[in-house]
């Protein structure tokens, strides 16, 4: 890891836990906005650890990859919000609990 | 030096973000989100990938939260959103966040201000990120771009008004293209 002055697997351990954490708020939260909102925390903690990587090796691949991955976040939430606007006009909730049969 | 900022943002993003996930609110939650995000953005710039900082900034805690922010004001209409709008002028909302960003805002004062900028001896600048992207990973480029067309189409198809049938408001049907 020679030119990083911060140390690799610190910046993979703090991107390990800002994924826990969103996997954990996907788990507990059951209103669709903060299960998107826990996927985009996800989708950041993995675009940290590319960038990590990347400079450590002093290579731009992670942070290409990181692009690509701001471009797979932008086109999910924005399906995603849709999805939520339908769902409220249709159940009249937000309770993904209440949306599980996607039809009825 | 830069290991105490690093520590210090990487602290700040993870209290934002479990914060953001343990509201009820969903403005507020998103108010952590987005510090959060700035709080990873000033991580990238330590690690010598200001583009990507930048990026960070422009596109996540710029462009997708504005879709948040959309969504969420489409979806809490009438009086309890004017009344949600009173509450969000209460200290005790924002104090938080407002702390946790002048943490952030304090760390760019301080790099700014010192003599050597404080990242990481590898500094991958924008220029080496463009020549990749354009060179080996142009494949990718297509297809980020056809997958940015999906979902610019699904969004629209998603987000279209359904006509509920008259004799049975349970089945919903789309009303093709003209609605």
């Amino acid at each position: 890891m020679q030119g990083l002055a911060i140390p690799l697997n610190h910046v993979l351990i703090l991107a390990a836990l800002l994924f826990a954490t969103g996997l954990i708020g996907l788990m507990i939260r059951r209103n669709v906005i903060f299960i998107l909102m826990a996927l985009e925390v996800m989708l950041n903690a993995a675009a940290l650890a590319f960038v990590a990587a990347g400079t450590a090796w002093q290579q731009a691949d992670g942070q290409v990859i990181f692009m690509l991955i701001l471009a797979v976040a932008a086109a999910e939430v924005s399906v995603g919000l849709g999805l939520v606007l339908q769902i409220q006009r249709r159940f009249k909730t937000l309770d993904m609990d209440q949306a599980q049969r996607l039809r009825d | 030096m830069e290991l105490v900022l690093f520590y210090i943002a990487g602290a700040v993003a993870l209290f934002a973000t479990v914060f953001a996930l343990t509201r009820t609110n969903a403005a507020h939650a998103l108010i952590y989100l987005i510090v959060s995000l700035l709080a990873v953005a000033v991580i990238f710039f330590l690690l010598g990938a200001p583009f990507a900082a930048a990026l960070e900034i422009v596109i996540y805690a710029g462009a997708i939260m504005v879709l948040f922010v959309f969504v969420i004001m489409m979806l809490n209409l009438g009086e309890e959103g004017e009344q949600r709008e009173r509450q969000r002028l209460n200290p005790a909302v924002w104090i938080v966040p407002a702390l946790l960003s002048a943490i952030l805002l304090a760390e760019m004062i301080f790099i700014i201000n010192s003599s050597t900028t404080p990242t990481t001896g590898a500094l991958i600048t924008a220029k080496q990120v463009g020549l990749e992207l354009f060179g080996p990973y142009v494949l990718a480029v297509e297809i980020a771009s056809m997958l940015l067309l999906a979902g610019l189409v699904g969004a629209y198809h998603v987000g279209r008004r359904f006509r509920l049938k008259e004799q049975d408001p349970t089945d919903v049907t789309p009303t093709g293209g003209n609605s």
